[in-house]
C-alpha cells in the first residue's frame, strides 16, 4: 500500500526523462501506472464489499505517534480507484492535449505528484500524514495552475488558490491535532470509533470549526468558491482531474470521513446544511451567467460541491447514499464534460458557447461523449445521473425536515439541468457555427477518456445493482459509521422523488429556453456586486501595504536603527517578564577569593574605560579585555573547554570586528554628539542592567543537576567519551550541532553575497559619479 | 601589515598552529577540545596569515576557496549520519569500528568523521568572511 502510493512520486522524477525519449506518446507509456494501481485497487473490492477493512502500517517518527498508516475501507477504496481510474485517462488525454508542448515532462511530472499525493490524502489513517498529503495535494495544485507560468492570470490563480487551501491546510492542522489530543491517538480509525467522546467534549466546537475552515476551503465552499473559476487558467486536464474528479473533493472526503466521529450535531447539520444549500445555489446561478464552457463546467462543480456538502449535513441514510452516488455520478460526468470542453477548445480554438454549433458530424466521438455525460448530468433515466439524484430528492423529503431544502435542491438541479444541455448538445447541433480555425476531432487520446467515464455513466445507470454493491454501498457503510438498508435501484415507483424529478426536468427545461437572456440579466446584476474575489485582492494589498509599512519603519537602511530596534526589543523581553512575574530572590554572597575579584575588577574596569576612548579600535581592544577577563574565570571555576573557547572567540572577534571597522566610513574616532552618546548609553545601560538582574536571579535559585548526572553518567558507557561537552555536541545532539554547523555555512555563505553586493554598488556609483 | 616580526614569525606560528589545531581536534574525544575550538584555531591561524602576508598569498595558501571547505565539512557531518541508516539505527547515530589489533581503541567512528565535519565548516565560514572583510578592489 505504502509502494502504491509512493509509486507515482517515483515514477514523477522520471517523466522527463520519457517524455525526452519516447516522444508525444510519452502519455500512453505513463498511463500503465495508474492502470495498474486501478487494477490494484480493485482487488479489494470483493472484501471491501463483504465488510473487510484493511490497515497498513510503517513507522514514521514512532515517537511522535506518526505513522505512514493506511485505512482501506469503502469511502477510501472508492476515491482511491476514481483517482486511479480517472487519472489513467487523465494522463492519456494530457499528452494529446498538450502534444508538443515544451514542457509536457514537466506537466506529467505534476499530474503524477498529484496523483499520489491525493491517493495518500484518501488512504491515510494518521492524521499527520493525512495532513501531509493534504497539503501536498494544494502545492501540485498550484503548480498545475501556475503551468502556463508565463501569463500573469495563471500566476494569480494559482497562488489564490494556494493561499486559500493552504490557509484551510492549516486550521485543519490545529483541528486534527486538537482532536488526536482529546480522542489519545493519531489514527483516524481509532479516534472515529469513539466519537462520543469527541461529540461530548468541550473542545468539539473548536476542532469542528477548524477542520470545517479546511474542508470548506478545499471543496470550495461560499466564501472560499472563488478560488475553483479561476483555477480554469490551469489546462484543461488539470480542470477535469483535480478540480472536478478529485482534488475539490478532498474536503467532501473529509467531512464524509469525520462524519462518523464529528457529525450528527445539531450544529454540524446547521453548517453544513447552510453552507452546502448557498453554495449550491450560488454555483448553479454563476454558472448560468457564464458563456465559456470550461467557466460554466466549473461554477457547476462549485454547484454539485455545496449539494455534497449539503447532503452530509443533513446526514441521514438516504442523504449519506445520495452524497455517495452523486460523488460517483459526479465524477464520472464532469470529468468527461470537462474532457469535452477541452477537446472542443483544441479542435475549434475556441470555448465561447456563442460561436460554438453543428460540431456533432465533424466530432462524432466527443459529441457522443458529451451528449451522455450531460443526460447523466441532468439526472435523466437511465443514466446514474437520475438515481443520484432521485436519491438526493429521497434525502431531503426524508422524515421531518422542512420542505424548503427539497426546494433549494430542485432549484439547483434544475439550473444544473440547464446548463448541462446547454454545454453537452448546444455546441453539437445546428448549423455550422464560426470558430478561430476549422472543427476537427482531436486523436484517441483526447476523446478515449470523456467516452468511457460518459458510457459508464449510462452502464452504472443500467446495472445499479452492481455500482451499488461495490462502490456506493459500502462507502456509504463507512461513511455512516454503522451498516445501512439503503439500495440503490433506477425505478422505484411514481412517488414524491419522481414527482420532484419532474419538477427539475421542468423548471431546467424553462432555464435553458430562457438561458440567453437570464445569462445576460445575471451578467448585468453580479458584475455590478462586491465579490469576495475582489475581496481576496484587498486582502492581499492590505498584507502587502502592512508588510511595506513595517519593513519601511524597521529596515531604514541605517546599521543604527536596526542596533537600537534589536536591542530594544531585547531589553524588553528580559525585562517585562521578570517584573510581572519575578518574586524577587534572595543575593548569595560569594566567598571572598582574591584572585576571581582581581578577574572582575580588570573586567570592569576595561568595560567602564569603553565609553572614554573616542579610539575605535581602542574600543574594540577593550571589548577583548572583556572577553578575556571572563575566559579566566571559566578557566578558574574548572571550565577549560570553555575558557578555551572563549579565547579562540574572542580573538576573532576581534580581529573581525577590526577588519570590519576598517572598512565602514567611521573607521578612527567616534563622532556622536553627546544628547546621541546619553541616548546610546542608556540603551546599553538597560541591557546590562537587565541580563545582570537574570543572571543573578537564575544564580539564586538552586541548581538542578539531573541533566549533568545523566550526562556524566553515559557519556563514557554509550559514547565512548570522556569529554562530556564534546560527546554532547558530536554525538547525544548531534543533529543540533549539525543545524548550528549548518548555519554557521550560511552565515558565510550570505556575508560573501553582501559582501559581493557592496562591489556592485561600489562599481555603479562610480559609473554615475557619486561619492559614499 | 609591514612587519618584520610578525612577517618573520609567521610561517612557523602558523604551522603550529595548524597542527595544534588538529590535535585540540583529535583529542577532544576525552580531552578538553573537539571540532568546534579546533576549527576556531585553524580560522585563527589564516587570519594571522592574511594579515602578514596579504591575502593573495593566503588564498594561494589554501589552494580551495574557504567557502568550499565549509561546503566539504557540512557534507562530511551530513554524511557521517547518514552512515548509521545502514545499520537500522536513527540518523547520527553513532557507528564505532572496533578494530581487531585493539579493540580498547574505542575512537574509530562517525562522530569524529561529523566532529571533523564541523572543524571544516568552523574553519571554511570564518576564512572566508575574514578573507571577504580583508579583500580590497
Amino acid at each position: 500500500m505504502l509502494a502504491a502510493t509512493l509509486a507515482p512520486f517515483v515514477l514523477a522524477v522520471f517523466a522527463p526523462f520519457v517524455r525526452r525519449r519516447v516522444g508525444d506518446s510519452a502519455g500512453w507509456v505513463l498511463a500503465v501506472l495508474p492502470a495498474g494501481l486501478t487494477l490494484y485497487f480493485a482487488q479489494f473490492l470483493g472484501p471491501v464489499a463483504s465488510g473487510e477493512t484493511f490497515v497498513f502500517a510503517t513507522e514514521w517518527v514512532p515517537a511522535l505517534g506518526i505513522s505512514l498508516s493506511f485505512y482501506v475501507d469503502g469511502l477510501s477504496l472508492l476515491f482511491a480507484l476514481l483517482i486511479s481510474f480517472i487519472g489513467t485517462f487523465i494522463v492519456l488525454y494530457a499528452g494529446a492535449y498538450l502534444k508538443g508542448h515544451a514542457d509536457l515532462g514537466r506537466f506529467f511530472m505534476f499530474i503524477l505528484m498529484f496523483m499520489g499525493s491525493m491517493l495518500g490524502l484518501v488512504l491515510s489513517d494518521n492524521v499527520v500524514t493525512l495532513f501531509v498529503f493534504w497539503e501536498l495535494t494544494s502545492i501540485t495544485s498550484f503548480l498545475l495552475i501556475g503551468f502556463n507560468h508565463d501569463k500573469p492570470r495563471s500566476r494569480r490563480a494559482a497562488l489564490q488558490a494556494l493561499v486559500v487551501t493552504g490557509g484551510g491546510g492549516l486550521a485543519l492542522l490545529a483541528g486534527l491535532l486538537l482532536m488526536a489530543q482529546i480522542g489519545g491517538s493519531m489514527e483516524l480509525s481509532t479516534l472515529l470509533a469513539n466519537g462520543d467522546v469527541l461529540r461530548e467534549h468541550p473542545w468539539y466546537l473548536a476542532v469542528l470549526i477548524l477542520v470545517l475552515a479546511g474542508a470548506f476551503t478545499k471543496s470550495a465552499q461560499v466564501p472560499f468558491h472563488f478560488w475553483l473559476p479561476n483555477a480554469m487558467e490551469a489546462p484543461t486536464p488539470v480542470s477535469a482531474y483535480l478540480h472536478s474528479a478529485t482534488m475539490v473533493k478532498a474536503g467532501v472526503y473529509l467531512l464524509a470521513r469525520m462524519n462518523p466521529g464529528l457529525g450528527g450535531t445539531e450544529i454540524w447539520q446547521i453548517i453544513l446544511m447552510s453552507f452546502g444549500g448557498v453554495t449550491l445555489l450560488v454555483g448553479a446561478i454563476l454558472a448560468l451567467r457564464n458563456t465559456d464552457l470550461k467557466l460554466m463546467l466549473a461554477q457547476t462543480t462549485v454547484a454539485s460541491l455545496g449539494l455534497l456538502v449539503f447532503l452530509m449535513g443533513i446526514g441521514e441514510d438516504y442523504a449519506i447514499e445520495a452524497a455517495m452516488a452523486y460523488l460517483f455520478a459526479h465524477s464520472m460526468f464532469k470529468g468527461a464534460l470537462f474532457m469535452v470542453a477541452g477537446s472542443v477548445d483544441h479542435g475549434t480554438g475556441t470555448r465561447e458557447l456563442g460561436r460554438l454549433s453543428g460540431l456533432g458530424r465533424v466530432m462524432p466521438f466527443t459529441a457522443t461523449a458529451a451528449g451522455l455525460a450531460a443526460l447523466s448530468m441532468s439526472g435523466l433515466p437511465p443514466f446514474f445521473g437520475f438515481i443520484a439524484k432521485e436519491w438526493v430528492y429521497k434525502g431531503t423529503l426524508d422524515g421531518s425536515l422542512p420542505l424548503i431544502l427539497t426546494a433549494v435542491a430542485i432549484t439547483g438541479n434544475a439550473l444544473m439541468f440547464a446548463v448541462a444541455f446547454l454545454v453537452g448538445f448546444k455546441p453539437f447541433f445546428g448549423e455550422p457555427g464560426d470558430t478561430p480555425h476549422k472543427p476537427h476531432e482531436g486523436s484517441l487520446g483526447l476523446w478515449v477518456g470523456a467516452l468511457t467515464l460518459a458510457v459508464l455513466s449510462l452502464f452504472f445507470g443500467l446495472f445499479s445493482g452492481f455500482a451499488e454493491t461495490y462502490f456506493v454501498g459500502p462507502a456509504a457503510v463507512a461513511v455512516a459509521g454503522i451498516p445501512l438498508a439503503v439500495d440503490l435501484y433506477l425505478w422505484g415507483g411514481f412517488k414524491a422523488p419522481v414527482v420532484a424529478s419532474i419538477i427539475t426536468v421542468a423548471l431546467g427545461a424553462f432555464f435553458f429556453w430562457q438561458s440567453g437572456r437570464l445569462s445576460a440579466w445575471l451578467a448585468r446584476v453580479i458584475d455590478a456586486l462586491w465579490g469576495p474575489d475582489k475581496g481576496y485582492d484587498q486582502f492581499m494589498d492590505g498584507m502587502i501595504g502592512l508588510a511595506r509599512w513595517v519593513t519601511d519603519v524597521l529596515q531604514t537602511g541605517y546599521l543604527r536603527r536596526y542596533m537600537l530596534v534589536t536591542f530594544l526589543t531585547l531589553a524588553a523581553v528580559l525585562v517585562l517578564p521578570q517584573v510581572s512575574l519575578s518574586d524577587g530572590f534572595v543575593l548569595k554572597t560569594p566567598p571572598f577569593d582574591p584572585l576571581v575579584w582581581a578577574i572582575g575588577l580588570l573586567a570592569v574596569v576595561g568595560t567602564l574605560a569603553i565609553p572614554f576612548t573616542r579610539s575605535r579600535l581602542a574600543a574594540i581592544m577593550l571589548m577583548g579585555v572583556l572577553g578575556l577577563s571572563v575566559a579566566f574565570v571559566f578557566l578558574l571555576f574548572g571550565a577549560p573547554d570553555l575558557a578555551f573557547t572563549q579565547l579562540m572567540v574572542e580573538t576573532l572577534s576581534v580581529v573581525i570586528l577590526a577588519l570590519v571597522i576598517a572598512r565602514l566610513p567611521v573607521f578612527g574616532t567616534d563622532w556622536r554628539g553627546k544628547p546621541r552618546f546619553v541616548g546610546d548609553a542608556v540603551v546599553a545601560a538597560l541591557i546590562g542592567g537587565a541580563m545582570a538582574y537574570l543572571l543573578l536571579s537564575i544564580t539564586a535559585t538552586p541548581l538542578d543537576l539531573t541533566l549533568s548526572e545523566f550526562f556524566s553518567a553515559r557519556s563514557y558507557t554509550e559514547a565512548y567519551g570522556r569529554n562530556i561537552v564534546n560527546v554532547i555536541l558530536v554525538d547525544f545532539r548531534a543533529l543540533d550541532t549539525l543545524g548550528e554547523i549548518a548555519v554557521v555555512a550560511i552565515a558565510g555563505v550570505a556575508v560573501l553575497g553582501l559582501l559581493a553586493f557592496r562591489h556592485i554598488d561600489r562599481a555603479s556609483d562610480d559609473k554615475t559619479g557619486s561619492t559614499s | 601589515m609591514n612587519s618584520l616580526i610578525l612577517r618573520t614569525a609567521v610561517p612557523a606560528l602558523v604551522g603550529l598552529m595548524l597542527l595544534f589545531s588538529i590535535y585540540v581536534l583529535l583529542r577532544g574525544h576525552n580531552e578538553p577540545g573537539g571540532g568546534f575550538i579546533g576549527g576556531l584555531i585553524g580560522a585563527s591561524a589564516f587570519a594571522i596569515y592574511t594579515i602578514a602576508e596579504g591575502l593573495a598569498s593566503a588564498r594561494r595558501a589554501l589552494i580551495v576557496p574557504p567557502i568550499t571547505i565549509a561546503g566539504v565539512g557540512l557534507l562530511f557531518a551530513a554524511l557521517s549520519g547518514v552512515v548509521s541508516l545502514f545499520f537500522g539505527d536513527a540518523f547520527l547515530t553513532g557507528q564505532w569500528w572496533f578494530p581487531a589489533f585493539n579493540p580498547d581503541l574505542k575512537y574509530l567512528s562517525t562522530v569524529v568523521l561529523f566532529d571533523i565535519g564541523v572543524y571544516l565548516v568552523v574553519v571554511g565560514a570564518i576564512v572566508g568572511i575574514a578573507f571577504a572583510l580583508e579583500e580590497r578592489e
